[in-house]
């Protein structure tokens, strides 16, 4: 049997020296903090992808994924999503948003920016990691899928008039309205 | 005559030789439990809700003197059907401050003290304080986070053996309807939280073009009055989910939508479960699951008999059944693994330090390309940030980690299945 409690001990134990210098100068790590450090330094971007840390490289919890598709629909479109890693990752999936151009012609992204990727909702695990939802979001713009819609109207073109459908994306990456709605050119 | 009072038969059991058929092999009654327990030892309890209450009642009736509560709600309404030790009167007050003065108003002897706020907001001293530290929590964010600080107090000796007097017992207890756990965590010795994370798979959440499409319950339009349509209609400012206008206004367009759709169901209440991610609570569980951490609070804090090994899991959905798991702890585990030790000079750089890191038996083979960071300072990594963090490994361990002294350092590479820790004693 394990005695953990001296009863006699009626003062806290002096602590170690070496305890107290470990605890000074430096902010610990959370866990989901040692988790974003370990999924960053896995990370292993196509030429197509770019990331960026905004507060530097000792802020993880924030950060741009930055889209460049070299084939597909939105070939020479630029794309830019905020990734915000809640305290509770990877329990929970990262917040991403489309934060550039905004709104984005796509069928799974609504026009506030919110993204219909099955990983990022009801399909998330906490084995996934941040390779996983930048690789789910590139796949989303080699193949918009028509039938998960965020933004119904886009949706509608794919499928009833894909040839349509890529005109009004060629159109949309240099900036023009479609409908009622302006889509800004990508920067 | 032995006069205990209130507490005379938990006393008895404690001071008394030969009570051996109520108390475990090897259990050495002495005179000075019972004082040990009334006032030396320091018992926190987190949560002060439907377990709360449970375990703050249970603790005070077991004997123990020295309580301390912490909470960061306010008493509700709806909190009232099982939160026994508050009343119409306290609506509106702090929980820990009413849970306290009633446990003292009606269990004399027994000090509650109560914090008011938010656990993350006691630095970590407050927590080593403490003897044992009891959870009745329903947030894994806020368990993994205890869990973190209590597992940051042990130390380990340079073979990796634990010291002792350095572990922070955790009573962990979870309810969840008819559904309940009780766990003892004893950092380095017994599965921290972390160790056994997948013990809670995550909230499912519904699709969003579900919610933006197709609803087809109360449930799908409140997501949807919540997470697309606030943000659209309030660009500027975050939803509270403890605002009551922010409630109303969910409350009203989900019930809007759902009319559009046909959906019937969405009520006050229903809004307030949802975006709050409230679990019905069901009082009977909660009191069977604070009993037994309130049991193995008494053994961890007297031994009087063995504890839990390690995690029992109580089912009263279909009759009643327990089982208790003795699960393992994860080996690698980045939160209570010792991980390795080295001892090096302040001169040595950062590249040569990661070159003894690799050749080191613990690691060697599964160490390659590793990143190094020193709590939040990312000192070297690969990946997108290698270029950034290259001019690092020419730089001594005394400039990267501020001096000399016991520094703890996270090592990843793809070869290793989780974060190594490693301790560096940094001599001059
Ligand atoms: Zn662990």
């Amino acid at each position: 049997m394990i005695k953990l409690f001296s009863v006699k001990e009626k003062q806290e134990r002096e602590r170690r020296e070496n305890a107290e210098n470990t605890k000074q100068g430096v902010k610990k790590a959370s866990a989901s903090e040692l988790r974003l450090q370990k999924d960053i330094s896995e990370l292993n971007l196509p030429k197509q992808i770019k990331i960026a840390f905004p507060d530097g490289p000792n802020k993880l919890n924030r950060f741009d994924i930055i889209v460049s598709p070299d084939e597909g629909y939105y070939k020479g479109g630029k794309f830019s999503f905020a990734f915000n890693m809640p305290d509770s990752y990877p329990h929970d999936p990262p917040k991403v948003k489309c934060e550039s151009p905004r709104p984005v012609y796509h069928p799974n992204i609504d026009l506030e920016g919110n993204v219909c990727l099955n990983i990022l909702r009801e399909d998330w695990n906490p084995v996934l990691t941040i390779s996983s939802v930048v690789f789910g979001l590139q796949f989303l713009f080699l193949d918009p899928n028509p039938d998960d819609p965020l933004n119904k109207d886009a949706a509608k073109v794919l499928t009833s008039d894909p040839k349509q459908f890529q005109a009004n994306v060629r159109r949309s990456l240099s900036g023009c309205y479609i409908g009622n709605t302006y889509f800004p050119p990508c920067r | 005559m032995y006069e205990g009072g209130r507490w005379e038969d938990v006393d008895l059991v404690l001071r008394r030789e030969g009570a051996s058929a109520l108390t475990g092999p090897g259990f050495e009654a002495s005179s000075e439990l019972v004082p040990f327990l009334r006032s030396d030892c320091r018992i926190l309890v987190i949560g002060a809700g439907g377990l709360g209450c449970e375990l703050l009642k249970d603790l005070a009736l077991l004997g123990f003197g020295n309580i301390e509560v912490i909470d960061m709600d306010t008493i509700d309404v709806s909190n009232l059907n099982r939160q026994f030790l508050f009343r119409m009167k306290d609506v509106g007050q702090p929980k820990a401050v009413v849970a306290a003065s009633r446990i003292q108003e009606r269990v004399e002897g027994c000090t509650v003290v109560p914090h008011f706020g938010r656990i993350e907001d006691k630095p970590a001293e407050f927590y080593r304080g403490f003897h044992i530290i009891v959870l009745g929590l329903d947030s894994v964010e806020a368990r993994a986070w205890i869990n973190e600080t209590a597992c940051s107090f042990l130390e380990h000796d340079e073979e990796g053996n634990v010291d002792l007097s350095t572990v922070k017992p955790l009573v962990d207890g979870g309810t969840e309807g008819f559904k309940g756990h009780a766990r003892v965590i004893l950092p380095g010795i017994t599965p921290c939280f972390a160790c056994t994370m997948w013990l809670f798979p995550p909230q499912t959440k519904f699709p969003l073009c579900t919610l933006a499409e197709t609803p087809r319950t109360p449930v799908h339009c409140i997501e949807w009055a919540h997470l697309i349509k606030w943000p659209k209609d309030n660009e500027m400012e975050e939803f509270d989910v403890d605002n009551v206008d922010h409630l109303g206004w969910c409350h009203r367009e989900a019930t809007e939508r759902a009319k559009e759709f046909g959906i019937e169901g969405v009520t006050l209440q229903l809004v307030q479960g949802v975006v709050k991610n409230i679990i019905p609570a069901i009082a009977s569980t909660n009191a069977i699951v604070a009993a037994a951490c309130a049991t193995e609070v008494l053994k961890t804090a007297t031994m009087c008999s063995a504890g839990m090994d390690n995690y029992m899991m109580f089912m009263g959905g279909e009759g009643i059944y327990t089982h208790t798991v003795k699960y393992e702890r994860d080996e690698c585990c980045p939160v209570c693994s010792p991980g390795i030790f080295l001892t090096v000079q302040s001169s040595v750089t950062l590249g040569d330090l990661i070159k003894r890191i690799s050749v080191h038996p613990k690691a060697l083979g599964k160490v390659e390309r590793p990143s190094v960071s020193h709590g939040t300072d990312n000192l070297y990594m690969q990946g997108p940030l290698e270029e950034a963090t290259r001019p690092n490994l020419s730089k001594t361990l005394g400039d990267l980690l501020g001096g000399t002294g016991q520094k703890a350092l996270a090592v990843n590479d793809k070869r290793l299945p989780r974060t190594l820790r490693v301790t560096l004693s940094v001599v001059p």
